[in-house]
């Protein structure tokens, strides 16, 4: 019985301890930076890592005031970017999504193997396309020339799609069509709220991908003040080579631009509808 | 209403899904097939000298297929492919490895702090890439680094995070720490579906649980994994940011280290837009052929698998 237990015990412990290195593994660097931060420049190089600062406050300070309250303006930058493109990405792939899985029209195949190649296209792989495009009409250097190439999301389409072709009752849509409520209305009034826990999961990941997003803001700009924060913490870290300072700036930026991002992704967490994901396959 | 072929097709709002996926189809056009067409365009395109002497001018010719061959033969192409290799052969298996492990522990109804590994685990899905190869990088960093300091005070110096030897598992960790949580829970989501019967029958039976993962769970999973398997090839055939974000800080990470990183470099330091787009063709549609080969295979083993 002694035995049988201790091996129970065992049983138990094993997949715990396994998890909780995993869980220490992701949450090092986020601890790091969150202490870093608390360094003045002298401590950063010179103290163990782990052990807190006392220029918390110094920091704070620099990193606000650094080229004219710039940092605000790439993080303002980041929410606009991400806030915009992912709304207006998730509304056009939900029109799209809905139509592919609930009309017969000409083009559907066609349009729907597009889409797939899409998706399997990496979308890096056209951002150099993507900035000739924008040369050729002017655009490369302005809000318009990031956000407009992160408002068309091939997956967001795929995934509407699939949510649409599960959640959506035909039955419903017809019943609708006997009463005599017009396309648009049926979309507005039945197709609309019946996607919208899809709609949130797509959000989401268009958030995040938008967010994430380094080379097209990269490649398409030139002025500092409409970077996104990405950007900005890379030309901090590019110059902080030359000029130490502007380390100790890049990582209270980092530190202070991974708090609300978490803070956020922990609050929606129960909102995601991940096995939307992973049955997005099999549709 | 209007036009359209007679008959019961031609009702009220048969226009209504051409104006639902005219904006998807519109921005389709705009920022993914014209810039696919205009790449290929221009990939065959040239500088060339014309006129010759010292009166001979700079002209864009058509080269046809010039700057593909040049792109082929280029040992550094190549090279980069070698790194991107590399660096996939490390972070994609312990990506996909770590995402499966942990979504069985946590399915496990023996391990404890399940919520709370669950949560901490996927917490670096919010951290762009950039950002992580920043905190990374400090880490790494011999002045920095928590690690090197700790074996520096034990006598032993510093861990070459950023040296010829740890470059690649060290880019590839930023990358491994950046991936787990995401398809960690794409694939636990999955196991959630398989209905419990499967493995309580199982464990009736007197399977250990390492079994029931084995025979019963992973193969189940089988299409998450393919999809995560999709993504992850895809992350890795698009590496810039981090490597580009850790540059700075060693000089083992050359301008053309990721063909990305030398696409970057033909296009904008050195204008040479055909090259880079030629290059970009190339890219593009050896990503889609790996993953079309990649989906057709596993289907295939699948169906074989399970009929």
């Amino acid at each position: 019985m002694r035995a049988g237990a201790l091996a129970h015990q065992r049983a138990r412990v094993l997949p715990t301890l396994v998890l909780l290195v995993g869980a220490l593994y992701c949450l090092v660097p986020v601890a790091w930076v969150l202490v870093a931060s608390t360094k003045s420049s002298a401590e950063l190089f010179s103290t163990f890592t782990f052990a807190p600062g006392t220029g918390l406050l110094d920091n704070l300070r620099d990193l606000f005031a650094y080229g004219d309250g710039r940092y605000l303006r790439w993080a303002a930058n980041s929410a606009l970017y991400a806030v915009a493109g992912s709304a207006a990405s998730t509304l056009i792939s939900t029109l799209a999504g809905y139509a592919m899985a609930k009309y017969e029209f000409r083009g559907r195949g066609l349009l729907f193997y597009a889409i797939l190649a899409g998706v399997l296209v990496p979308g890096m792989t056209l951002a150099i396309p993507q900035y000739l495009i924008m040369s050729e009409t002017n655009l490369v250097g302005s809000y318009w020339s990031v956000l407009l190439p992160s408002l068309i999301s091939p997956f967001g389409i795929y995934l509407a799609r699939v949510y649409a072709l599960s959640s959506v009752p035909d039955a419903t849509l017809e019943a609708a069509r006997i009463d005599g409520a017009s396309e648009y209305r049926i979309f507005g009034s039945i197709g609309l709220p019946m996607m919208l826990p899809g709609m949130v999961t797509i959000f989401m990941l268009q958030f995040v991908g938008i967010w994430n997003n380094f080379l097209l803001p990269y490649i398409m700009l030139s002025d500092e003040s409409k970077f996104p924060i990405t950007v900005g913490l890379y030309t901090l870290l590019a110059k902080g080579s030359s000029e130490p300072a502007l380390y100790g700036i890049a990582i209270v930026g980092a530190a202070v631009s991974v708090v609300p991002l978490i803070a956020l992704m922990l609050f929606l967490q129960r909102f995601w509808r991940m096995d939307l994901l992973s049955g997005g396959l099999k549709g | 209403m209007t036009g359209g072929p007679g008959g019961p097709g031609a009702r009220r709002g048969a226009r209504a899904p051409y104006l639902f996926v005219a904006p998807a189809v519109l921005l389709f056009v705009a920022f993914l097939a014209v810039p696919i067409g205009y790449a290929v365009y221009l990939s065959a395109r040239g500088l060339r000298l014309t006129g010759g002497g010292v009166f001979g001018t700079r002209e864009e010719v058509f080269v046809g297929l010039d700057n593909y061959v040049k792109t082929l033969t280029d040992p550094e192409f190549f090279a980069g492919f070698g790194r991107l290799a590399l660096y996939g052969l490390i972070s994609v298996p312990l990506t996909l490895g770590l995402a499966l492990l942990f979504a069985l522990l946590i399915d496990h109804a023996g391990s404890r702090a399940r919520r709370f590994s669950r949560t901490a685990i996927f917490l670096p899905y919010a951290v762009p890439g950039v950002t992580a190869s920043l905190l990374w990088g400090f880490m790494y960093l011999p002045s920095t680094s928590p690690f090197s300091y700790l074996t520096r005070e034990l006598g032993l110096g510093e861990i070459p995070f950023l040296g010829a030897g740890g470059i690649y598992p060290s880019v590839a960790n930023v990358a491994v720490w950046g991936g787990v949580g995401f398809n960690m829970i794409i694939i636990f989501t999955s196991l959630r579906g398989i209905p419990a019967e499967l493995s309580d029958a199982a464990r009736i039976d007197g399977a250990s649980e390492w079994r029931i993962a084995w025979h019963v769970k992973i193969p189940l999973v089988t299409p998450a994994l393919v999809l995560t398997g999709l993504f992850a090839l895809i992350g890795t055939l698009q590496v810039y940011g981090e490597p580009t974000t850790l540059r700075p800080m060693t000089p083992e990470i050359s301008q053309v280290w990721v063909p990305l990183m030398q696409i970057y470099r033909d296009a904008f330091l050195r204008d040479d837009l055909p090259l880079a787009s030629a290059a970009s063709v190339i890219l593009a549609a050896g990503t889609l052929l790996v993953s079309v080969v990649l989906l057709k295979v596993t289907q295939r083993r699948a169906s074989g698998g399970m009929g």
